[in-house]
């Protein structure tokens, strides 16, 4: 089977919710594991890492989870279907480099993702929308204890599972929670929340990962540390930290609304006629403003639109996502042309942000009795 | 921008201790300063934090480098990659990645999740030597009934652990 034939169109993906998924886009856990018998991938002979990787393969393919997964060598994916998987953050870029001997799983409802011969023998995660940490540690805890029946891991009593890089050795676990935070960047709060959060050594990166910007106002807060401390603590520590951050965003929301409402409704106001009426988009100012179009959703600035059509649209808009709807190959600039046509086509029916009446309405909860 | 002149393109970021120090490079001034080429700057000391890539010298005696038994990984090599090459390095370079560990991590001793095969045979021979006691004091009673009844469950314990500890 092609990846796009078993690919969830955007429109249904941006239609799966998660609790808190207002602030919280996704949750995200990911397991690093090695095997004995072999070195590790970037260091292992060819002939050994493809042997590897069949044995890896095996083993995953057999778990009761990864029944009618989609699987595939990565020397078999086109390198636009490896960017449209780094899109959708199924794999990382640097698993997108690798070809013959590296592989992937991706489970049928595309919440498990086990990467094959990457930095590790295996990293595998879990990823649910939404705030629900304890959820997606559950889920790859059972796929890792279905896994030992048939592998034999390497781990050491002292050290725990060894991995190739040693900021990863004991648990191998990164938990981590994808945040959208506009209005901590519009308030320039972002700085000294980045820097409190990483006080209590956890990381904070941009939306695609490791050594990535921020864009759209996105970032991932994930724990740094992996010895030392067990994964049920982690998360723990982990869901404490982004339940904060959710409170810090929802009072800059608040204050922003109060004290400085017109520059906010002036950002999405911009945005709006920026993505609705533009002729040429590029994909980075796309998820700028399209962040700021959610946070009018948010704010009860677009009355009827739903959430999921932003959410659909910062998909899209992303060069491979784009690229994938086209037969001929595009140049930059005619990327630009038609991502500007689609972000057109898709808001013609969207009317211009209205300011709503003040008070603002409680946001995602339910009203008082 | 260290030019200043053009988009930087090249991000670091280094944390330590609550301390957070980026640098962002246009891809000229990254060329320049080697930093695109991994082989070229000690990409240990990028991921793991300055001098993680001397520290794993540490445990070399003067002149002669260490290298791993199992698969020829070497100092050079760990300070070109910030990687290990199998699991047999931990042994290796324990030394000095010992005091590596200590500042990157919360503590030295990992307490998490443990094999379930690997749990189970520390409970399973705690058990079996539990028994063993009980059949050495059988026999020195002349308890010879309660002594097969013992020889059997280890026998069995020994043959399927699983099965027993479930039961």
């Amino acid at each position: 089977m092609q990846l796009h034939e078993f690919l969830t169109p955007a429109d249904q993906v941006a239609q799966r919710t998660g609790p808190g998924n207002r602030i919280v886009l996704s949750s995200r856990v990911r397991l690093a594991r090695n095997v004995s018998g072999f070195a590790f991938p970037g260091w292992a002979k060819k002939a050994d890492r493809q042997r590897a990787c069949d044995l890896l393969c095996e083993a995953v393919g057999r778990q009761p989870e990864m029944q009618g997964a989609f699987t595939a060598s990565l020397d078999s994916l086109s390198a636009m279907d490896k960017q449209i998987l780094v899109e959708r953050h199924l794999i990382s870029r640097e698993h997108a480099a690798k070809g013959a001997g590296s592989a992937l799983l991706l489970s049928r409802d595309e919440s498990l993702c086990v990467m094959v011969n990457e930095e590790d023998h295996l990293r595998m995660q879990a990823l649910l929308p939404g705030f629900q940490l304890p959820e997606v540690w559950r889920a790859i805890d059972r796929l890792d204890t279905g896994l030992e029946q048939s592998l034999e891991y390497v781990f050491s009593r002292e050290l725990g599972y060894l991995t190739a890089c040693p900021t990863n050795v004991g648990t191998g676990i990164r938990v981590s929670a994808m945040l959208h935070l506009p209005a901590l960047v519009l308030d320039e709060q972002i700085t000294q929340i980045i820097q409190a959060v990483n006080k209590l050594g956890l990381a904070v990166r941009g939306l695609y990962g490791e050594g990535t910007e921020a864009l759209g106002n996105v970032f991932q807060v994930s724990n740094q540390m992996t010895l030392g401390e067990s994964e049920a603590e982690i998360v723990e520590r982990l869901s404490k930290v982004v339940a904060q951050v959710i409170e810090h965003e929802d009072n800059a929301r608040a204050r922003l609304l109060e004290k400085e409402s017109k520059v906010v409704f002036n950002h999405i106001g911009r945005a709006y006629g920026i993505l609705a009426n533009a002729h040429s988009v590029s994909s980075k100012e796309a998820i700028n403003l399209l962040s700021l179009l959610r946070l009018g959703i948010d704010l009860g600035t677009l009355p009827g639109t739903p959430r999921a059509l932003v959410d659909e649209l910062s998909i899209l808009t992303q060069p491979a996502h784009l690229q994938a709807n086209h037969s001929d190959k595009l140049t930059a600039e005619q990327r630009d042309i038609r991502r500007a046509d689609m972000l057109r086509h898709a808001l013609r029916d969207v009317r211009r942000p209205i300011v709503p009446p003040p008070p603002a309405p409680p946001l995602d909860k339910p009203p008082a009795p | 921008m260290l030019c200043q002149k053009k988009e930087a393109r090249v991000h670091l970021t280094d944390v330590k201790e609550g301390k957070v120090k980026k640098v962002d490079l246009c891809e000229d001034c990254a060329k320049a300063k080697n930093i695109e080429d991994p082989a070229g700057f000690a990409l240990a000391d990028l991921l793991l934090g300055l001098g993680a890539s001397e520290e794993l010298t540490s445990g070399a005696t003067e002149g002669s480098p260490l290298v791993c038994p199992h698969c020829g990984f070497t100092q050079a090599d760990f300070k070109k990659t910030g990687r290990l090459g199998c699991p047999a390095c931990y042994e290796t370079f324990k030394d000095g990645l010992l005091g590596m560990l200590k500042t990157m991590h919360k503590g030295n001793r990992h307490c998490g999740k443990v094999p379930r095969g690997l749990a189970l045979g520390r409970e399973v021979q705690e058990r079996i030597q539990g028994l063993q006691r009980s059949l050495e004091q059988a026999v020195a009673t002349e308890d010879y009934e309660q002594a097969a009844r013992l020889r059997d469950e280890i026998k069995a314990l020994k043959e399927n652990p699983g099965a027993v500890m479930a039961g």
